[in-house]
């Protein structure tokens, strides 16, 4: 659809995650890295769900179609309580990695937190999960057409947009539950976070409606976002001391080393 | 698969289809990419190109990431109208019916081009009533006729040839035509030009709109001249060449084969020449049928050759006839003129001192009565000489008539000669010639040089209960027609050449052969005949639809293949060479590469096996390359010799989808830009108050964010 739906779609879509990565994780080299180990452990779980899949086409009956739309569904299903177990998985590598770094580095403290880890790790997997969504059909959107010709809807490009910006923030609230509730060993916010992810998912069968896909996904991303905030420490005294421009009392106050 | 689910869903679906669709593509299952579900590729087209001479550039240029525009289909010459001024989506793309597909209408959208992105024409199946895209005049400004030679004659002052002819593939356009067929795509799109592009009540017409896009960008521009200087600039390793000089081969054969390594004037030697023409051409590029244009003509010319084989065997004639047929001549006489710049100087077996007379053979499938007309060049008859041999050669010919349905007549008027290759031969040199045609004066065709010139055009039916086999051997009308013109052609050749003349009567054109040549290149050129004729390695030209008869720049036009081959076939003898013999004859001690061309050739299947009966041809059968001698001599300017060249291209496409409104692609980039500095300025709040935000559960003496 031309150059300026390209761009739209681009910033809808990786606006967010463009800005928390420039203003939280592009100064702090060990940040950047976690980062993209993060990504390379989503591009795994990917990996793994897609040879399943092409295995399980493979013997499948090519021609039922409700054969297929059931194999549709176990694929999501199947993809995304991967992505979880490799979300677990790079949990598991990080503590165990934390452990090494402290042991190697000359400070006593550790360089980075396991709460930042969770928040640096959730971003990479929604880096990568926004790009598998979204560049496939961002290069097709800078040619001249839109999508209708066959009937479809023309809103194609702008939802997929809103839709990927919702899963990157969603892997980013995950990412910092998870890690939590793994610390504190509670395994029920864990099962709350999964179910979370097949509901988003299975949200999206719901697609060419697409009000009725995204509309409860944004509702979710906010719930999960609040959960996320209180995990990571928040509260809403916080909330309100910041936004009434109170905080540099607060700090004065409470004599909080920067 | 589930089609719609893969296309609509996001996320992990999303994630699946494009990690899969990779494999998916790979085990042969269409691919369900973005792509395809906003363009449909348009497979049945076909382009105008451009073509350029020494002076101008004709046809049609698209930009060069093609041309966009909102369908419209006309549906009349006042409806132009919308596409033109009132519209409000300009550009527009202008779907018309042949019937609209007229001078007046091109030059109007011509003249608004800035409106008009291209034109797609629909070609029916039925042909309008007339329809001629070349000039009135063709070849005006390179046959004989001139200010020096004849000029009450010249430039068409005393008879119109094609008065039908409305100009159009000599025109310039710098938006894209193409051509489509009456078929499903062409039906698909006029769907979607009614469910979106209607004004419904006059008001406009509501965003998405159905648009097409045609790719036809061509390299070349201005003219000959600058397009191969263009083509010299030597900049990389590969050079990129932007224009082609139009040519192909000459076919000629003669009776008494010429030793192919002496060339020049031969002493005591004097040929009769026989010639047609082998191509034609149409607006859109390659399409072109030519029936009544050029296959009529050499057809009879290959069954005239085929009549005159035994009798010359057995009583040879005094001089010898020389079977030429000209390819490019459509384009400014390509072949006949390097013919005789070849016979100028010294690089043909013959010489133009050598030449005693030439009959050439126009258009003669439509006739009107029972008439046939002998043209022949006023001028040059003023010389007694010439004008004895003229009348000489008219008699023979009117003679040759005895026993047949019609008659040959020579116009009354002091008319000058067709546009024919004969002019080029009397450029050279005066020399007595007759061009026999079936209009007296304007040409009979209704359809020259266009692509409706087909087999209806020369009402070449089959009863319709015929297999393909049993169409190939089916004599038609005008296949018989034919045929009394080539025997008539034939006696009047032998008679010219001094055979003896009791053996004239014996002479006839087998209308067996004339019928299958004419299936074989009017409607099928994949049949068993042709193939049988054909060597196997060229087998693959033979299609289930008839030739293209342009000439092209690639010199391996089927037509021309098709004509040596039958020429070898009809006119040689076949040995019993075997196959390696074929390939090297001299060899063997009575066979010579220099006097004969050896052709090995398929042969027929007998009836118990699947074998061919493959054997070698020996004919005196000769292909000579017909490039104008402008680009021999590199005089890409010439005024004396034909400058065509093909432009090249890149590639050549067209597909339809939706466009959506300016105002939603606006709104979609301020929406992004909105969303991007919202997020900018919120993540920048929240990371300077990181540490207050997030001090709750903060573990003592650890970094901030």
């Amino acid at each position: 659809m031309t150059a300026s739906v390209f761009f739209g779609c681009t910033f809808i879509a990786f606006g967010p995650a463009i800005a928390l990565f420039l203003f939280t994780i592009a100064r702090d080299p060990l940040r950047v890295i976690f980062l993209i180990a993060g990504a390379f452990f989503w591009l795994c779980s990917l990996l793994l769900s897609s040879l399943v899949w092409f295995i399980t086409v493979q013997i499948s009956n090519k021609e039922s179609s409700s054969q297929q739309k059931g194999l549709l569904i176990f694929g999501v299903v199947l993809s995304v309580l991967l992505q979880e177990t490799c979300r677990f998985g790079y949990y598991k590598l990080l503590k165990k990695a934390n452990e090494g770094l402290l042991m190697l580095s000359a400070e006593e403290t550790m360089p980075i937190s396991i709460r930042q880890l969770a928040y640096v790790s959730g971003l990479g997997f929604g880096f990568m999960s926004g790009a598998f969504s979204m560049v496939n059909i961002l290069a097709d959107s800078v040619g001249p057409g839109t999508i209708g010709i066959h009937g479809d809807s023309q809103h194609y490009f702008l939802s997929s947009a809103f839709m990927t910006m919702a899963i990157i923030l969603l892997h980013m609230f995950w990412g910092v539950v998870f890690f939590d509730s793994c610390e504190k060993q509670h395994w029920w916010s864990l099962a709350v976070v999964v179910i979370s992810h097949l509901l988003v998912s299975c949200l999206t069968f719901q697609n060419p409606q697409y009000v009725g896909s995204l509309v409860p996904t944004y509702i979710i991303v906010f719930l999960v976002g609040l959960w996320a905030f209180f995990c990571s420490g928040g509260s809403l005294r916080n909330l309100k001391l910041c936004l009434t421009c109170k905080d540099k009392d607060f700090l004065l106050a409470n004599h909080r080393p920067r | 698969t589930c089609v719609q689910c893969l296309g609509d869903g996001n996320t992990s679906l999303q994630k699946l289809a494009t990690s899969i669709v990779f494999f998916f593509c790979l085990s042969d299952v269409s691919c369900n990419s973005v792509e395809q579900k906003i363009y449909v590729e348009l497979n049945n087209t076909v382009p105008c190109v451009r073509l350029l001479n020494a002076t101008h550039q004709i046809g049609c240029q698209s930009s060069i990431s093609g041309d966009t525009g909102v369908i419209h289909v006309l549906e009349s010459e006042e409806d132009l109208e919308w596409p033109l001024s009132k519209g409000p989506n300009p550009p527009y793309m202008v779907l018309l019916e042949s019937s609209l597909f007229t001078r007046s209408i091109m030059m109007k959208m011509k003249n608004e081009s800035n409106r008009v992105a291209g034109v797609a024409v629909v070609v029916p199946n039925t042909s309008p009533p007339e329809f001629s895209p070349h000039t009135t005049c063709p070849n005006e400004n390179t046959g004989v006729y001139s200010d020096n030679y004849g000029p009450n004659l010249a430039h068409c002052n005393t008879t119109v040839w094609n008065p039908r002819g409305n100009g159009l593939s000599y025109e310039e356009f710098d938006f894209p035509v193409f051509s489509l067929k009456e078929d499903n795509e062409t039906e698909f799109i006029k769907q979607c030009y009614l469910d979106h592009n209607r004004a419904v009540n006059g008001s406009a017409p509501q965003y998405p709109l159905c648009a097409m896009q045609l790719f036809s960008h061509m390299h070349a521009v201005t003219n000959t001249p600058t397009c191969m200087r263009r083509n010299d600039i030597n900049f990389s390793i590969n050079p990129e060449m932007v224009c082609d000089p139009l040519g192909d081969y000459n076919v000629w054969g003669s009776i008494r084969p010429y030793n192919d390594t002496v060339f020049g004037h031969k002493e005591n030697e004097s040929v009769v020449i026989a010639a047609a023409r082998l191509d034609s051409r149409a607006f859109f590029w390659e399409v072109s049928t030519g029936a009544e244009g050029s296959v009529s003509g050499f057809v009879t010319l290959l069954a005239a050759a085929q009549a005159l084989r035994e009798v010359t065997h057995e009583a040879p004639p005094t001089r010898n006839i020389l079977f030429a047929f000209f390819q490019g001549e459509t384009f400014d006489y390509i072949g006949s003129s390097r013919m005789v710049y070849d016979m100028e100087n010294g690089k043909f077996v013959i010489d133009l001192d050598n030449i005693h007379s030439v009959l050439e053979i126009g258009q003669v499938a439509l006739h009107s009565g029972n008439n046939l007309f002998l043209h022949s060049d006023p001028v040059s008859r003023r010389n007694n000489t010439v004008n004895d041999v003229v009348k000489n050669l008219v008699n023979n010919l009117q003679s040759s008539t005895a026993g047949l349905g019609f008659l040959l007549v020579e116009p009354n008027v002091s008319q000058p000669l067709p546009p024919s290759s004969l002019q080029r031969f009397l450029r050279a040199q005066p020399i007595p010639g007759i061009v026999l045609a079936d209009h007296e004066s304007a040409f009979n065709n209704r359809y020259y040089e266009s692509f409706y010139d087909n087999a209806a055009n020369l009402n070449l039916t089959y009863p319709s209960d015929l297999s393909p086999e049993e169409q190939l051997e089916f004599v038609t009308h005008t296949a018989e027609s034919l045929t009394d013109v080539a025997t008539v052609v034939a006696r009047a050749l032998y008679k010219q050449a001094g055979g003896d003349e009791s053996r004239v009567n014996t002479i006839k054109a087998d209308p067996k052969i004339v019928t299958q040549m004419l299936y074989g290149f009017l409607v099928s050129s994949n049949n068993s005949w042709f193939q049988a004729v054909m060597a196997p390695e060229l087998k693959n030209i033979l299609k289930p639809s008839p030739p293209e008869y342009y000439v092209g720049v690639a010199m391996s036009s089927t037509p021309t293949r098709l004509v040596q081959y039958l020429l070898a076939n009809l006119t040689g003898a076949a040995t019993n060479l075997t196959q390696s013999q074929c390939q090297k004859p001299d060899e063997l001690p009575n066979e010579s590469r220099q006097m004969y061309s050896y052709l090995w050739v398929q042969g027929i299947v007998p009836p118990n096996s699947t074998e061919r009966d493959s054997f070698c041809v020996r004919a005196s059968v000769r292909l000579t390359k017909a490039v104008s001698p402008a680009f021999e001599l590199g005089e890409y300017a010439s005024k004396d010799y034909s400058t065509w060249t093909e432009s090249r291209w890149k590639f050549i496409k067209a597909r339809i989808f939706l466009v959506a409104s300016r105002d939603l692609e606006m709104l979609t980039l301020g929406v992004g830009v909105a969303v991007l500095f919202t997020s900018l300025l919120v993540t920048y709040f929240i990371s300077t108050k990181a540490d207050v935000l997030f001090s709750s559960t903060r573990e003592p003496a650890s970094a901030a964010y």
